[in-house]
């Protein structure tokens, strides 16, 4: 999936292409749940795209990523077909995880997705041993450990920093500081005024980055050294980046705790329209293009929803199923 | 027995990791001090092992059983199987997060794709005067958790077979030392000794009462069984050897036979192992009972420090005679 090594129009191209297909499954599954019409437990990824997307194009398919319960646009970004992601969605036996993980817990190794975690902080431990595995084999992957910025205050956080500084893993902690953990503000939960400053307490082998996560430039360059670095052996970074939580903790908060000017700016700046009003102007492609683009995932996400539509639930006997390997 | 024929605990464990070491290069240990560097392991079973394997796969960690248990998981999702070391069985409360919502849980919450082959080796027991936060038997906990697996050994010979075992197997395996007996010596193995997991052994027939049991309390279960048999009465040893999954067939098999049942264990005796060893002898060989199953446990408490309190709160040998002889009585 790497594809450049220095950002250029076609680069920006490749990210927005990424994110509006994340943008545009996101949307379709919010509707779906805000119309009754699906009843399960979302923590929406909106304007958190260009994150994902300059993630995803940094990485081969053989790398490996563990995210969290809002971890959708990690999950597209990374590769997992979007059949298997919204059959999951819909808790269908054709889903990634055979409907019995769901959004919290949607694994695909053979897209490198290899865990996603409903408890916070806690997925840093386990990219650890990834990378720590890719490490004695020499195999050249590098793990990406996706986590919000609520998930820096927990004590596994520190655990896993200081082991992959110590260890000198080849792994990127990104965390994507989207301003508030649930309901609480990144000011009065965390005492650091950034998350890439607690680099420094874990010594030389560990850097910290904060960039603008909502800027493709900024955002795929910063993950692309990052990425070069944790494969070259050089260590591991903190990549903090910098965006919002535009759709609330869960699908159907309306985040009043948010001050209604905060969510206007948001908004107004939302990524994927900037990125999109950024593609035009770069020549990379013309508004007609990206607006078929739009149209073409929409079909494949209407395609993907019938096919999960129509596919069985899960067999009762997968209860007793997957609690051991076979005997 | 000749010397050359006997082993302790502690060298029982530290050949089963050995050979599985030699036998399978994805074999990997991690833990606090386990390296030569740092003595060979608090408990020195690790000793030797850096030396030989080098430091790659013999590694030292920092005092983060989170940062252990969550590298183990990692790594074991990567096509390793690590071994992990968690010095003491009170620290894997440290690292619950990881062993129960995602070591157990993996596998089944992604449908099968992904699986979790590590050993967590831990050591706990009362009776060394370390307290109560260095002393609890907490397997009961882990039996809770379906997805993982709880083994404990009753002999240096049992110790390398099902360790071994628990690392070849492809789920999570909590194996638990005993800090007491650690240099209590038996018939060592054979090489490449390997036994089942999940099956009880019956380590001694007999045909008036079944004595079910697994760990340390066997050493004085064997004793009481050779007393016994001085008086005319039958003993039946079930050790399982697994505490979970239970095998139930070979427990309910023997309570069938001998009509009375006794479970011991050194944990503490509320909502322990016994209690679920009891309720399936009643729901499966109730009509064959002479005699309600009997407990014998350690006392609902903190493990203390002084030794006659701490003498005063394990379950005792006599406690489990006594419980031999009423349930001979029918009470």
């Amino acid at each position: 999936m790497t594809t450049a090594d220095s950002f250029s129009s076609s680069v920006l191209l490749e990210i927005y292409r990424k994110a509006l297909l994340i943008r545009v499954v996101d949307e379709g599954i919010r509707g779906l749940i805000l119309s009754g019409n699906l009843r399960i437990a979302m923590h929406p990824p909106t304007g958190q795209e260009i994150v994902a997307a300059a993630m995803g194009l940094n990485l081969e398919t053989t790398d490996y990523l563990v995210t969290i319960y809002r971890g959708l646009h990690d999950q597209l970004a990374k590769g997992i077909p979007i059949t298997l992601v919204v059959a999951e969605y819909f808790a269908k036996a054709t889903g990634a995880c055979k409907g019995k993980g769901g959004p919290m817990h949607m694994t695909h190794p053979e897209s490198g997705v290899m865990v996603t975690s409903g408890v916070v902080g806690s997925g840093m431990p386990i990219a650890n041993g990834l990378a720590w595995a890719s490490q004695i084999k020499g195999d050249n992957r590098v793990t990406v450990t996706s986590f919000g910025d609520g998930a820096s205050n927990i004590g596994a956080f520190h655990e896993a920093l200081n082991l992959a500084a110590l260890w000198k893993l080849p792994i990127v902690f990104l965390c994507q500081n989207n301003r508030y953990g649930e309901s609480t503000t990144y000011a009065d939960a965390t005492a650091s005024s950034t998350v890439a400053e607690r680099a420094t307490a874990y010594g030389k082998n560990m850097v910290g980055v904060s960039v603008d996560g909502n800027d493709p430039e900024s955002m795929w360059t910063a993950m692309r050294t990052a990425v070069v670095r944790a494969r070259a052996g050089e260590g591991p970074t903190l990549l903090e980046a910098n965006t919002f939580r535009l759709s609330g903790h869960y699908c159907g908060d309306s985040s009043p705790y948010i001050p209604k000017e905060e969510m206007e700016e948001a908004v107004a700046n939302d990524p994927i329209k900037l990125t999109r009003e950024a593609v035009i102007k770069s020549g990379a492609a013309t508004e007609a293009a990206l607006d078929e683009m739009k149209e073409a995932f929409e079909a494949e996400l209407e395609e993907a929803m019938k096919f999960a539509h129509e596919s069985p639930a899960p067999d009762l006997s997968e209860v007793e199923t997957d609690v051991y390997g076979a005997a | 027995m000749s010397e050359q024929s006997t082993i302790n605990f502690t060298q029982a464990y530290a050949l089963a990791l050995d050979e599985a070491m030699a036998a399978d290069p994805t074999v990997v240990l991690l833990g606090e001090d386990i390296g030569d560097k740092e003595g060979g392991g608090v408990f020195k079973v690790t000793a030797g092992l850096s030396t030989k394997y080098g430091d790659v796969r013999v590694r030292t960690t920092p005092i983060s059983e989170q940062a252990i248990a969550g590298a183990a998981i990692g790594a074991s999702l990567a096509g390793m199987r690590p071994v992990a070391e968690i010095m003491f069985m009170n620290f894997m409360t440290v690292a619950m997060d990881q062993i129960v919502n995602h070591a157990a849980k993996l596998r089944f919450m992604s449908g099968g794709a992904t699986s979790v082959p590590i050993t967590l080796r831990t050591r706990s027991g009362a009776g060394s005067g370390n307290g109560g936060q260095h002393s609890d038997m907490l397997e009961a906990w882990f039996a809770h958790v379906p997805g993982i697996k709880v083994v404990i050994p009753s002999s240096p010979a049992d110790a390398v077979g099902l360790l071994r075992a628990c690392i070849e197997d492809d789920d999570p395996c909590l194996f638990i030392e005993d800090g007491l007996t650690r240099t209590v010596k038996g018939p060592a193995p054979g090489p490449n000794h390997i036994l089942p997991l999940g099956k009880a052994h019956v380590e001694r027939e007999g045909s008036d009462v079944s004595v079910i049991s697994y760990g340390r309390p066997l050493q004085e279960i064997r004793k009481l069984a050779d007393q016994f048999a001085g008086e005319g009465v039958s003993v039946e040893i079930v050790d399982i050897r697994t505490v979970s999954p239970l095998d139930t067939d070979t427990i309910v098999t023997s309570v069938c036979k001998t009509g009375r049942a006794i479970v011991a264990h050194e944990a503490v005796r509320s909502f322990g192992a016994g209690a679920e060893i009891a309720a399936r002898i009643q729901e499966h060989a109730f009509s064959s009972l002479k005699a309600p199953v009997k407990r014998v446990a350690s006392k609902d408490s903190t493990v203390p420090f002084a030794h006659s309190l701490e003498l005063e709160f394990l379950y005792k040998a006599s406690d489990i005679e006594a419980a031999v002889r009423q349930t001979l009585d029918g009470m």
